[in-house]
């Protein structure tokens, strides 16, 4: 209709408008999908040299001539220091949400915001306190006593404990996921309908019971969505992780014992990043460990946010309604 | 009739008893989750301690402002750490800030469709991306496209963590702002990017500036990224073209070192490092707590946030 100039002129700065804040959006996407495929085109040669046993050989010889690069042990070691974080994170930080959720409000607030500190704590400081502070007091409370009642009767307790090493990198790991675990559960338990627990009061309930037969049955799906994320940031923590797993390379960095040193996909590269030459097959295999990291964070944090939003959908609906 | 009240007896001491075990389970569950929270405040209580036990002792003007003195030696400070942290905070947010504001817009005004749901979902994903792997990303897309290095290798990193969360909390800031404003300004006439920048933008100011500090302070204690992109060095900054020292990487270094000499050094740049991002992070809190935004204070401290 308006066809004029002015109306024309009109009609573009709008849509150019409409178009920057487009493209900002979609910018998302772009780099997504750039880095899937960038980092597949830098990596494919190591897929090519390798193939499968990239992915389960064990061997890491970076002297040239004599290259060959399996990755098994890294990504084991990321998977045994997540699951230990998360078996050890994940009761505590629904605990904290649950005191947080139902303590008065003068408590409720500034604990909430102590346990959001922790998040705002850098990782290289976590690194570097679990180094000089941590890793002491964990070796003569935790890893010694543990090593003398039980090192000999149990393969994960055997080899006598340094401190560096995959129990250590796990605890700090435990640490550093608290805060967005039960951030997000503290808002799921928030989510469940006030009917829920009046229900369960009514009935005479206990506040213990209230949770076990009302929060904790509707709040399921979020809450294991809530350990799913808290499983992505540890699978992806660099910083502390390099500082306090010991850094073992080839078929030694096997996790065989929780105390012994060992590597995760992420150390590996922030430790022989520098050093690979880009000539040489060290650095595509490096971008190839940083691949398969990228695809694990990827389908991790893909499915963790799908059963967090459904479960903050419905909130919504029922706060609407 | 005997009967009757002998059973109701019997009756009432299973009933006590009932309500004895379930008071008690109830007390021990309240009591473990009260230990959860204990034990999770102790290693917070116990970094705050030690840094600034440790790291105060180490301040002084030279270490501010001196650059490294040789290795072991225990002389020397972090001069060129703080300037370079400074820098690549600046440079970040100039690649950062325009795009997460500007996909926020996308988010709330134009973003009620397929197209913006998606978005706002890997919008989510990516904030937890592995930082390494962002490093990985942009060294190769920078300094391997370009053929040298460049500092904005490390800030194009930095700025892949900073927009995510720029712009989730500016979509959440617009949202706040009453329909009525965006009407208003329609009305008299004005264009809808004029209503959106010149009105709306300016209304939701505080809650995008609160997004942009904490988005500064996420990337200032981020370290894994710059290995590969900013290097470290001793020396103040040379040119976009030269490796730069940052704080949490110097730190790093300074831990790797045998002396003690280092390890208190280390000390000192970590209280350095945790006081700028404490408070920023803070400043930011206590702000927000006390302006009693109820909505985006919680969406911005708790849920998604990193």
């Amino acid at each position: 209709m308006l066809t004029n100039k002015k109306g024309e002129r009109r009609f573009s700065s709008d849509k150019i408008f409409k178009i920057a804040a487009t493209v900002s959006g979609v910018y998302v996407l772009v780099i997504i999908a750039l880095m899937v495929f960038q980092l597949y085109f830098e990596s494919h040669a190591v897929w090519e040299r390798e193939g499968l046993d990239f992915l389960i050989g064990s061997s890491w010889n970076a002297v040239e001539g004599r290259e060959s690069f399996g990755a098994a042990p890294y990504i084991l070691g990321t998977l045994v220091t997540a699951l230990l974080a998360m078996a050890i994170g994940v009761p505590l930080s629904i605990g904290i949400a649950m005191f947080i959720s139902q303590a008065p409000k003068f408590l409720a607030v500034p604990l909430g915001m102590l346990v959001d500190l922790l998040a705002a704590v850098p990782s290289i400081i976590y690194g570097f306190w679990g180094i000089f502070v941590f890793r002491q007091f964990l070796l003569d409370f935790v890893e010694y006593p543990l090593y003398d009642a039980l090192g000999e009767n149990s393969w994960i307790f055997l080899s006598a404990p340094f401190g560096l090493d995959i129990f250590t990198a796990s605890i700090i790991l435990a640490i550093m996921i608290i805060p967005t675990i039960s951030a997000v559960s503290r808002e799921i338990m928030m989510a469940v309908p006030h009917q829920q627990k009046e229900a369960a009061y009514m009935l005479g309930a206990t506040r213990w019971e209230m949770f076990r037969i009302s929060i904790f049955p509707y709040a399921k799906t979020g809450l294991i969505g809530a350990a799913i994320l808290g499983l992505g940031r540890a699978v992806g923590e660099t910083m502390a992780v390099t500082m306090l797993i010991g850094n073992a390379t080839g078929p030694g960095a096997f996790p065989q014992s929780l105390f012994q040193p060992g590597q995760t996909m992420s150390s590996i590269i922030a430790n022989e990043f520098i050093e690979a030459s880009p000539a040489s097959l060290h650095l595509p295999a490096l971008i190839g460990v940083g691949l398969i990291l990228l695809l694990v964070a990827i389908c991790i944090n893909v499915v963790a946010h799908i059963l967090v939003s459904r479960m903050l959908k419905v909130k919504e609906g029922v706060v609407n309604a | 009739m005997m009967a009757s009240t002998q059973k109701r007896a019997e009756y009432r001491l299973l009933f006590k008893q009932n309500v004895k075990r379930r008071l008690l389970i109830n007390k021990i569950a309240l009591g473990a989750v009260f230990c959860c929270v204990v034990l999770a405040l102790i290693p917070l209580v116990s970094i705050l301690f030690e840094v600034f036990e440790n790291g105060l002792s180490a301040l002084s003007v030279e270490f501010l402002t001196q650059p490294p003195g040789a290795i072991g030696s225990g002389e020397g400070g972090i001069g060129p750490a703080i300037q370079g942290t400074m820098i690549i905070i600046g440079m970040s947010s100039l690649i950062g800030v325009p795009i997460g504001i500007m996909s926020g817009i996308y988010l709330a005004e134009f973003g009620d469709n397929r197209l913006g749901r998606t978005i706002r979902f890997f919008n989510d994903v990516f904030m937890e991306f592995p930082s390494i792997v962002l490093g990985i990303f942009a060294f190769l897309t920078i300094v391997l496209l370009l053929g040298h290095f460049t500092l904005w290798a490390g800030a194009f990193a930095l700025s892949l963590i900073m927009f995510p969360i720029v712009a989730r909390t500016t979509e959440e800031s617009l949202k706040l702002v009453p329909l009525t404003y965006r009407e208003a300004g329609l009305a008299i006439g004005l264009k809808k990017w004029v209503v959106t920048v010149r009105i709306v933008l300016s209304a939701a100011k505080s809650g995008m500036i609160t997004g942009i500090l904490l988005a500064v302070a996420r990337i200032g204690g981020e370290t894994a990224p710059l290995i590969m992109t900013v290097l470290g060095s001793s020396q103040f900054f040379a040119g976009l073209d030269s490796p730069m020292d940052a704080l949490p990487l110097r730190i790093w270094r300074l831990s790797l070192l045998p002396y003690d000499s280092a390890q208190a050094q280390g000390w000192g740049a970590a209280v350095v490092l945790i006081i700028i991002i404490l408070a920023v992070n803070m400043g930011v809190r206590y702000y927000f707590a006390t302006r009693k935004r109820k909505g985006l204070l919680s969406k911005l401290l708790g849920g998604y946030r990193k």
